[in-house]
């Protein structure tokens, strides 16, 4: 049977980070609209940001693709479709060990340069530190867990991938996780803690990706009602009307 | 016809002198931030020169504005939607922080805290970006009068489109100020390229501005305007703009650049425009028939058709009288001598120019000729290419006719003018030779020369059924966001909120009853005149301090700060 750690790792810690999470972005989008933004340093240095920026974004968004695969479809429904074990497998590593460079490199890039220029360095707050490390671990371990696939034979979507759904499911089954490989084991308690972390950070600029903007018309009209200061009112606090007079 | 009013600048640049006061209070009103120090919602620019950031008007390296795909349809010069996004995390055409200027303040604490020592202490730059010293190398206003300098105009994009020939001449030519704010345009790029949809136009008045609270900091208006007018400020990672002074202009008043402008060279007003034939007009094929088309998008409000379609779509009454009376119709429409900026961005700017006759009329007055007369304006006009080639490349996208029309009238008036001022017979043929009746001259000469506060600034207030929409502007700043411009009325900068504090501010310049008066200095006792002509400065002038004992014995008046003791 688990340890009062292992339940505690495996079936509290994950529910406490959802919940900060989830309840972190809704109070951050009701109280911190203003602070909603990528920080981009950008006018500060571009020479690196030009290469790694891009390399680091699109490199995750991979990643992210490939976590969706793996931890998110069931290996059944995979095999009902005619993907052999030996297929998926190939293709997930050899997809994954390039999105994971790519990933690694931009963010080496990035890093660097958010400490050795001056500017940047200046604007980076204790959470972006904070942030960037785990961050980093993360996507080392999650490489190094890749990576691990071709000696091992630990199989994640068997392991791993069946407690991530089971947490959603609410019927979580700690004890998968119990024999997972150590360097999974810390790969997802840092990435569920990130997700504690995320909604205090300048990560949340994910949740706002513009992708609207393919559907929307060029020009956009908003009439003067339809903006009204930037606070809310809140309840019990709605004005006198005025009674109509010449200004 | 879809009806639009749209709040308009126009400035007379024969008159700016360059002083930078617009600029100053501006930046004080509204920039005046960590973060925004670069952010000159108003800067005024020497041209020729390179403006500011440097080259801004470089359309092949900056990729702002609109252009023409090959089907003739209007597409965003630095590319469509998907490459928009696609360029999101590394914006390519992005200007940084040195293109503007890297900002700085000096360390006068060690004025105060030096050791004695020999030599006098002084206050180094320090960076406000790393805090360490640094070299000043560039500022908003660097090459401030140096239009002749070729260090700082062989980067002029401007001139270099004009030929070879006159390059090399210009030097000796002639020198002019360009200020400028944001161009509130009727087919804005900047809005257009905005990934979140964060910047709107107003429907009411036109004004352009940007929510800060759904900016996400993506950038990608900074490239979209082709003037350079959207800023990104460093410290919060979000976008600024001028806002054309919306709380003013919401209670009638003129916008701050405009009511401290010392060269009086600034006029609001309201235009009339048909919606629907905007995007027609922007993409008109030829650049030089821009300038045109822009016109012909603009209406006229005493048209019996399109004031049924303005009450159609809403516009008071008010605003439409608004609109007959505007200065800017008349200078655009009318009188035809104010030019939109850079035409060929296919933007169609809101803020337009009278091109300046003062190089041409210095250059005839240099050669001892009499530089009032029109023939020889005229000839000089006709001879002065350089300057109006240049002026055309600024303001018809390097169509001299227009400017050379403008400054024929501009020069017409002169003459005219001088003649019924000087008491001789006005030469009626002075206006009919550049197509106005002697009507028309005066009155253009009104508004230009004589320019009163009340026909510069026409100005309708936001309607007033929509008065208590306008609560939060009226009772407290709107802009009174977290880190936003109002932040906090008297909190940590207690200098700003003392200037708030002194209430006698708003009463001694109370001539708009929109502002009401109740101002809180106290008034004198009756019949106490002060006269400091009389003063022989010792002591203090009789009169100007409330005599305690003198009070008691007038207690008539309850206002008198001495009777409260």
């Amino acid at each position: 049977m688990n340890s009062d750690l292992d339940l505690f790792l495996w079936l509290i810690f994950p529910y406490i980070c959802l919940t900060i999470f989830v309840l972190g972005h809704v109070w951050r989008y009701r109280y911190d609209k203003f602070g909603w933004t990528s920080r981009s340093s950008q006018m500060y240095e571009r020479d690196i940001l030009r290469w790694a920026n891009p390399m680091f974004h699109f490199g995750i968004l991979a990643v992210f693709l490939g976590h969706v695969m793996g931890l998110g479809v069931p290996q059944t429904w995979t095999a009902a479709v005619g993907i052999s074990e030996g297929m998926y497998h190939f293709l997930a590593i050899s997809i994954g060990v390039v999105a994971g460079i790519g990933t690694i490199v931009g963010f080496v890039g990035l890093v660097y340069r958010r400490r050795f220029t001056k500017a940047v360095m200046g604007a980076t707050s204790r959470m972006d530190k904070l942030m960037y490390l785990v961050l980093g671990l993360v996507i080392v371990l999650g490489l190094v867990n890749t990576g691990s696939q071709l000696v091992g034979d630990y199989n994640y979507r068997g392991g791993v991938s069946v407690w991530f759904r089971s947490i959603f499911y609410l019927s979580p089954k700690p004890d998968l996780m119990v024999a997972a490989p150590l360097s999974f084991q810390i790969h997802a308690i840092l990435a569920i803690g990130l997700f504690a972390l995320w909604p205090f950070t300048r990560l949340v600029h994910v949740f706002t990706a513009p992708l609207g903007y393919v559907f929307r018309p060029y020009i956009l009209y908003r009439t003067r009602d339809a903006h009204e200061g930037s606070r809310s009112r809140r309840r019990g606090w709605d004005k006198v009307d005025t009674i109509p007079r010449r200004r | 016809m879809q009806v639009m009013a749209q709040m308009a600048m126009v400035m007379n640049l024969d008159k700016c002198i360059g002083c930078h006061t617009c600029s100053v209070t501006c930046k004080q009103v509204w920039t005046n931030r960590s973060g925004a120090e670069h952010i000159w919602f108003n800067n005024v620019e020497t041209r020729p020169g390179q403006g500011y950031p440097r080259t801004y008007e470089d359309q092949e390296r900056w990729k702002g504005g609109w252009t023409l795909n090959r089907r003739g349809r209007l597409k965003l010069k630095a590319g469509g939607r998907l490459k928009n996004l696609s360029t999101i995390f590394a914006a390519p055409y992005l200007p940084g922080i040195k293109d503007y200027y890297e900002p700085w303040t000096y360390d006068y604490e060690n004025l105060t805290t030096a050791p004695a020592q020999k030599h006098m202490p002084v206050a180094r730059p320090k960076s406000l970006l790393t805090g360490e010293n640094t070299t000043i190398t560039w500022s908003s206003n660097w090459d401030d009068d140096l239009a002749g300098s070729v260090e700082n105009t062989h980067n002029d994009p401007v001139l270099a489109k004009v030929s070879e020939k006159i390059r090399f001449e210009y030097e000796q030519t002639f020198m002019f100020y360009l200020p400028r704010i944001c161009e509130h345009c009727l087919n804005p790029a900047c809005v257009a390229a905005c990934p979140t949809g964060a910047i709107y136009k107003r429907a009411e008045d036109g004004i352009v501005l940007v929510d800060q609270d759904r900016c996400r900091g993506w950038r990608q208006c900074v490239t979209g305007c082709p003037y350079k007018k959207m800023y990104f400020n460093h410290k919060t990672g979000k976008v600024e703009k001028c806002t054309f002074c919306y709380p003013r202009i919401e209670v009638g008043q003129p916008t701050i650049c405009s009511e401290t402008c010392v060269g009086r060279l600034r006029y609001l007003g309201l235009m009339l425009y048909d919606a629907d034939r905007v995007l027609e007009a922007a993409a008109t094929p030829d650049e030089r028939g821009l300038y045109e088309a822009q016109r012909d998008v603009f209406l006229d409000p005493n048209d019996p058709e399109v004031i049924r379609e303005a009450h159609a779509a809403g516009i008071p009454e008010d605003w439409i009288e608004a609109a007959r009376r505007s200065p800017i119709r008349a200078l655009i429409s009318d009188y035809k001598v104010a030019l939109p900026l850079h035409p060929e961005y296919r933007t169609m700017p809101m803020v337009w120019y009278i091109p300046p006759l003062s190089p041409v009329v210095d250059a005839v007055s240099e050669t001892g000729e009499d530089g009032e007369r029109h023939e020889n304006l005229f000839a000089a006009i006709d001879r002065l290419r350089i300057p109006i080639e240049y002026l055309a490349g600024l303001f018809t996208a390097g169509d001299t006719r227009p400017v050379d029309g403008v400054l024929r009238k501009l020069a017409a008036m002169r003459s005219y003018m001088r003649d019924i001022n000087m008491g001789w017979e006005p030469n009626e043929a002075i206006p009919e030779s550049v197509g106005m009746t002697g009507q028309q001259m005066t009155d253009m000469y009104r508004l230009l020369a004589i320019a009163k506060y009340n026909e510069r600034y026409v100005i309708p207030p936001a309607h007033y059924e929509d008065a208590h929409k306008l609560e939060n502007i009226a009772t407290e700043c709107s802009l009174d966001v977290d880190g936003g411009p109002g932040m906090g009325g008297s909190g940590d900068t207690g200098g700003m909120g003392g200037i708030g504090g002194i209430g006698g501010m708003d009463g001694s310049f109370a001539e708009n009853p929109a502002r009401g008066g109740g101002s809180p200095v106290p008034s004198r006792p009756e019949g106490v005149r002060i006269n400091l002509l009389n003063w022989n400065g010792r002591g203090t002038p009789e009169g100007l301090f409330p005599d305690a004992a003198d009070a008691s014995t007038k207690p008539t008046d309850p206002a008198h700060p001495g009777t409260g003791g």
